[in-house]
Parts: structure tokens; sequence; C-alpha cells
């Protein structure tokens, strides 16, 4: 059963088409890169998969549950990292991810844990204004996969991050997490390189979509003329 | 949703200690407008209908002040989403935050009220108080579940500053209607009158209609 | 599928609106006490009532909206109430014209039914600020349908509180309709039903112009030359920001029973 199975998937913004007859299906463990210039879309398809906006027609099935319908099912095993951190900047990294954690009924333990793996340990009792973006973004992380999820769900992750941090966050949402991933990129090779399939958007209209391997890096690059 | 209502419940009130931007500011607001009614009256006593009309008048303006700043922090920090991600009842939003605004209003009331019967009150507080406060609680539950509401409505959109009191006053008419009416006998020289029940049902009612209606839209609110 | 019987029904409420004015000048008594300015109830309080209603019916529709997400709804409920706050005001004008006549005031705090109006006026009056407020239309038209539905359970709540808090001297002549001397009675429910026909008539005309150029405005994108990118080129110029809500191309297409040109 495919992890993500989206089929003729649109979204309006009033008149605007967002998204419009994007379809793809994406088998468990395996990486979608989404490719495409500003406004293309990808925000929007990452914040559909997530259940945060509904689909206006098609239909989207994330683990074989149908969204909206289903979303409730769905909600616990995605984790979505966004352009926001999704943290209260007046509150400490321990308390924001217990928070959430709280919310997840996810035990006090794992977010020590997670603390530790993105090296914020020292500083998780600083109200997060005070922080660094990339230290927030760091945090920002933990409280992606602070719950488990089987499905993650990256607009630009290693946006705000030093290639120390991109190297600490690696186990948790890269290519070794064995996670299902989706990915938003605006990076052609980069994004290629840890693609599976790639899906490109341009005003919302899929461009091209195609495993990774039978595509070049050019490809993509033509999306952004 | 208990755990949820909890989860949120210690959220809020840990930002609300840590920024202190609610309470301080209704409080504050309160007590300078009992000396502005002071100097606009040209009384240094008031009681009965009088009393209980200042009373209640300022205390709404000051809810107001609660009400406009209760969803900020979370429209403008992303917090609505972090929250929609969880596998939670929905309704356990309106539920923690109808509470935050209950606390808030209760928490500067400790205050104003005391404040009240010192600046301007003319007859002994002493016996009328627990009609007072019970009083007291009926219009604060009122306020919190429509200003939770009306927040909720006013948050993300433009003028939101604006549109929350121009939405709220209307529906808080009522509210201010009863509390006053039932208040003010037991504000008034002389022995304090009795505690007029029928304002206490209609305020009951009224309550728990706008509570049930609350809880029904909720969630039509939170999603994009 | 708007615009259909409009002729019919402009004809109608034109006759059953001459046929209550004869009725009011030429028909009906005049009031022992109040003399000929009573007869401005047989405006005041059809306006009024058809204004309630006309707020009630929105907040129905607003729920229909909500259960179905369908947007036809809200534009429904959308026309409903900004024609009712139209005849709240003109209630209101009325009432307070017919309370000059009678008690010597403009206005006057006694009169539970014109202080209840007032502030569902109040209340009503915030429906379109609210709406413009909202840029994204299908929150704008979410958002609206909570408010419609909110206000319209309000407006019951409120007039009972505000009956409760004064000592009514409006004269009582809609209490008990038994206590209208027949020939009132049928001037007055003559008046009411023009009245309730025009705010029909009116809301069909809104809706049936608006569904038009909903129906003009999907016509045009489907003569849109696609671009050689893949995105489609806007012939019309963007749209401003607006109140009033807007079908989705989609619902307007749906409603259509011709099929695609040139398909």
């Amino acid at each position: 059963m495919a992890a993500v199975q989206v089929e003729r998937l649109a979204r309006r913004y009033g008149e605007r088409e967002a998204l419009s007859d994007v379809s793809l299906s994406l088998e468990p463990g395996r990486t979608l890169v989404v490719f495409g210039p500003n406004g293309a879309g990808k925000s929007t398809l990452l914040r559909v998969l997530a259940t945060l906006l509904r689909p206006h027609e098609g239909s989207v099935r994330v683990f074989g549950r149908s969204l909206p319908r289903e979303a409730w099912a769905v909600r616990g095993r995605v984790g979505l990292l966004g352009h926001e951190p999704l943290l209260y900047r007046e509150l400490t990294a321990r308390e924001n991810l217990r928070f959430h954690a709280r919310l997840h009924n996810v035990g006090e333990a794992r977010v020590e844990e997670l603390l530790e793996a993105v090296a914020m340990t020292e500083r998780a009792a600083e109200p997060l204004r005070t922080l660094s973006r990339g230290m927030v973004q760091r945090v920002a992380v933990a409280r992606a996969v602070l719950h488990g999820p089987e499905l993650l769900l990256l607009d630009e992750p290693r946006a705000n991050l030093d290639p120390a941090a991109v190297e600490l966050v690696e186990p948790l949402i890269g290519a070794s997490s064995g996670l299902t991933r989706v990915i938003a990129s605006h990076d052609p090779a980069g994004g290629l390189a840890e693609a599976d399939l790639v899906l490109g958007l341009r005003a919302g209209r899929p461009a091209l979509l195609s495993p990774a391997t039978e595509i070049g890096a050019a490809e993509i690059a033509g999306l952004y003329r | 949703m208990r755990r949820t209502v909890g989860a949120l419940l210690r959220k809020e009130l840990l930002v609300e200690l840590r920024t202190l931007e609610s309470v301080p500011g209704m409080t504050l607001f309160a007590l300078t407008t009992f000396v502005v009614f002071h100097f606009a009256l040209n009384r240094n006593s008031i009681d009965g209908d009088l009393a209980a009309g200042i009373l209640w008048v300022t205390l709404l303006f000051a809810a107001i002040l609660g009400v406009n700043r209760l969803f900020v922090a979370d429209a403008d920090q992303g917090g609505f989403d972090g929250f929609l991600l969880a596998p939670v009842d929905r309704s356990a939003m309106l539920v923690a935050k109808a509470l935050t605004l209950l606390a808030y209003l209760i928490a500067f009331e400790l205050v104003a009220v005391p404040a009240f019967a010192l600046l301007l009150l003319g007859p002994p507080l002493g016996q009328a108080l627990p009609g007072l406060l019970a009083v007291l609680l009926l219009g604060d539950l009122g306020v919190a579940a429509i200003g939770t509401l009306v927040a909720a409505l006013t948050v993300r959109t433009r003028a939101r500053d604006l549109l929350g009191p121009l939405l709220a006053l209307p529906l808080l008419v009522p509210i201010v209607l009863g509390a006053a009416r039932a208040s003010s006998p037991l504000l008034s020289l002389g022995r304090p009158g009795a505690l007029p029940a029928r304002w206490l049902v209609t305020l009951g009612l009224y309550d728990l209609l706008f509570g049930l209606i609350a809880y029904a839209l909720f969630d039509f609110l939170l999603e994009d | 599928m708007y615009g259909k019987g409009l002729r019919a029904l402009s004809i109608a409420t034109i006759a059953v609106m001459a046929i209550g004015l004869g009725l009011v000048f030429f028909y009906a008594p005049l009031d022992a006490e109040q003399g000929f300015l009573q007869k401005i109830f047989y405006v005041h309080v059809p306006l009024a009532i058809v204004a309630l209603c006309g707020f009630v019916v929105g907040a129905v529709m607003a729920i229909q909206h909500l259960r179905t997400r369908d947007s036809r709804w809200d534009l429904r409920s959308y026309v409903a109430i900004h024609m009712s706050l139209i005849f709240a005001v003109g209630a209101l004008i009325t009432g307070s014209i017919w309370a000059k006549g009678s008690w010597g005031h403009w206005w006057v705090w006694n009169e539970p039914t014109l202080v209840s109006f007032l502030i569902v006026f109040l209340l009503y009056a915030t429906y379109q600020p609210l709406r413009f407020a909202i840029e994204d239309p299908e929150r704008q038209a979410r958002y609206a349908s909570v408010f419609a539905i909110t206000a319209g359970a309000f407006v019951p709540m409120n007039f009972v509180a505000v009956r409760l808090s004064t000592a009514y001297l409006h004269p009582r002549v809609l209490g008990n309709t038994s206590n209208l001397p027949p020939r009132m009675a049928l001037t007055f429910v003559t008046c009411l039903l023009g009245i309730a026909l025009l705010y029909a008539t009116l809301c069909m005309y809104e809706l049936t112009a608006k569904h038009t150029r909903a129906q003009l405005r999907a016509l045009r994108r489907l003569t849109d030359v696609p671009a050689a990118g893949g995105g489609r080129l806007q012939t019309q110029p963007r749209r401003s920001r607006s109140a009033a809500p807007t079908l989705s191309s989609t619902t307007t297409m749906s409603a259509r029973t011709a099929g695609r040109p040139g398909a």
C-alpha cells in the first residue's frame, strides 16, 4: 500500500488554483522531492498532506486513510516542518517541546532525548526569542519528529541550518531516518540526490513527475525559467 | 480531552506569566477608568443603578482588552498549526481559551472590585459580597464564552483590534444588562436588597446558550 | 437557475403593495388615540418582522453552508442578511418617526422592541466589515457563516432580555392581533405580505445578478488562452477585495446544463 496516494488533487484560493490536477504515488520509506518556483504550490501540497488544508477536488490518501474524512487517523503519524517553527517565542525550548509532547501524549523522556539529539540541551532553558534562527530551527526539527511520525513533510528543511546542524539533524529527518518523506526544495542538484521520486510544479500544475533516476538536474532547473 | 485542555492551559498561563500582557493591562485600565469616572461624574460616592452600571461597563471594557489579546500569540507565532497537527479534539482549544479568559477576568477583578468599593462606592460592600460574587461569576462566564468566540473570529482579520470590540459589545449587552440589574439592589444605600433571581436565571441561560453555540461553531474557525 | 420567476414575483409584489397601500389609506379605520400617525404602524411593524425573519433565515442558510461547504448557500446567507439590514434601518427610521409623533421624542428607551432593534442593527452592521477584513474567500465565507449563526441565535435572546428590563409603553397592537379590529387586521396582514414579497423579490434580484456575473466570469475563464508555461493568462484585471461572496467557478459550471463549448 502506498504511503501517499494523490489523484487529481485541486485546491483553490478564491478563484486562483493553488493546486490543480496533481497526482502521485509514494511508497513507504521513499522520498519525494517537489521542485518549483515560488508560488508554485509546494507549500500548499505539503499542508494538504499534513491535513491542515482540505482538498477541494480529487482524492488524497495517506497510509490508506482518505483526507479530509479520516484526517483524525492521520494526524499523529505525520510530522510537518514548515517555514514557521510553530513554537512560542516566549517559552523555552524545553517548555515548547514539553507542550507538544503533552498534546501528542508523548513522555518527557523523549523531550530530553531529542534536545540531546539536536545539541540544544545546554540552552534548553532559555526563551526562544533569545536564540539564533539556526537554533530555533533545530528545536523546530525536534518538534516535528517528537511524536515519532511515519511521514515527514519538510519545507526547505535546511534553510537556516549551518553544515554542522545539517549533519546533526540528518538521522532525524534525513534519508537515514528510513521514514517516508516529502520535501519541498529549491536546490536542483542537492534535492535530486536524495530523491526517489521527483515532482515539478508550476503555477499549481504538475510540470514533471518522474523517478529520480530518469531525470537530470538540467530539466529541473528548466522549471524555474 | 481533559489532558489536552490541561496542556493548553499550562501553556497559556506560562506565556502570560512570562509576558504579563493581559492581566496587568486590564487591571490598570479598570483602575484608571474609575478615576476618570470620578472626575467625569463629579461625584465622590455612587450607589444603586449608577454604581452597578459604572462597575459593569468598566469591567466590560477592561475585559475587551483581554479578549483582543487572547489569540494573538497563537496567530502570530503559528500556534494554530502546531495544535491542528495534534491528534486531539479541537474543541479543547475553545475550552482552554475560555478558561484562560475566565482566569484573567477573575484575577483582575480581585483588584478592580475592591478598588471600586474603595474609590467610588458609597454603601459598604460587606453584606452584599456573596451576592455580588455570584453575579460576577455568572457575568464572567458569559464574557469568557462570547469573548473567546469573538476573539477567534477576529484574530486573523485586518483591523482585528477594532472588529473585536465592535462584534463583542452588542453580543455582551444582555450580560451587562442582566449583571447590572442584578447588582443594583446589592449596591444600594441602606440595607442591600435581595438578589433578583430572574436576572440570575437570564444570565445563566444566556451563558449556557452561547457556550453551546461557541462549542458547536469553534471548529469551523480553526481550519484553513 | 435564478431569474426564472422574477417577473411574476415582481408583479405580485407591486400588486400586493398597491392593494396594501390602498387599504391603509382608504379602508383601515383611524385610530382613536393617535390619529393619522398610527398608520405608520402598517409599515414599521412589517419591516421589523421581515427584517428579523430575514436575519434568522440568513442564519439557517449559514448552517447549510457550513454543512455542505457549498458557496451558493453562503451567497444566499449574505444576501438575506444585508437585505435584512436595510429593512432594519427602515424599521428603525419609521419607528423613530412614530415615536416622535406619539410621544414627542425621536428616541425612547422605554420601547423594548425599538431598543432591541438598535442592538441587533449594531451587531449586523459589523457583518460586512468582518467579511471585508478577510481576504481568503473560503475563510471569509466560513467565518461569515459562524457570525451569521451566532447573531441569528442572539436576536431572540436579545429581545427577551431587553423586554424583561423595560416597562413597555409600546402600544400593544401586535401582541394580540385578535385585539385588532378586523379592518385593521386585514390591512396589517396585507401590508406584511407586501413587505415580505418585496424582501423576497429584492433578494432574488440580487442573487440573480451575482449568479449571472459569476457565470460570466466562468465563461471568460474558459476562453482564456493557456500560456506556454502551462499557466493561464488573466484576461480580466484582478478583482479588488470585496465583502461580497463570489461563487467558485466549479459550482457555477455545474449549475449550467450546457456542456463545455468546443469540447
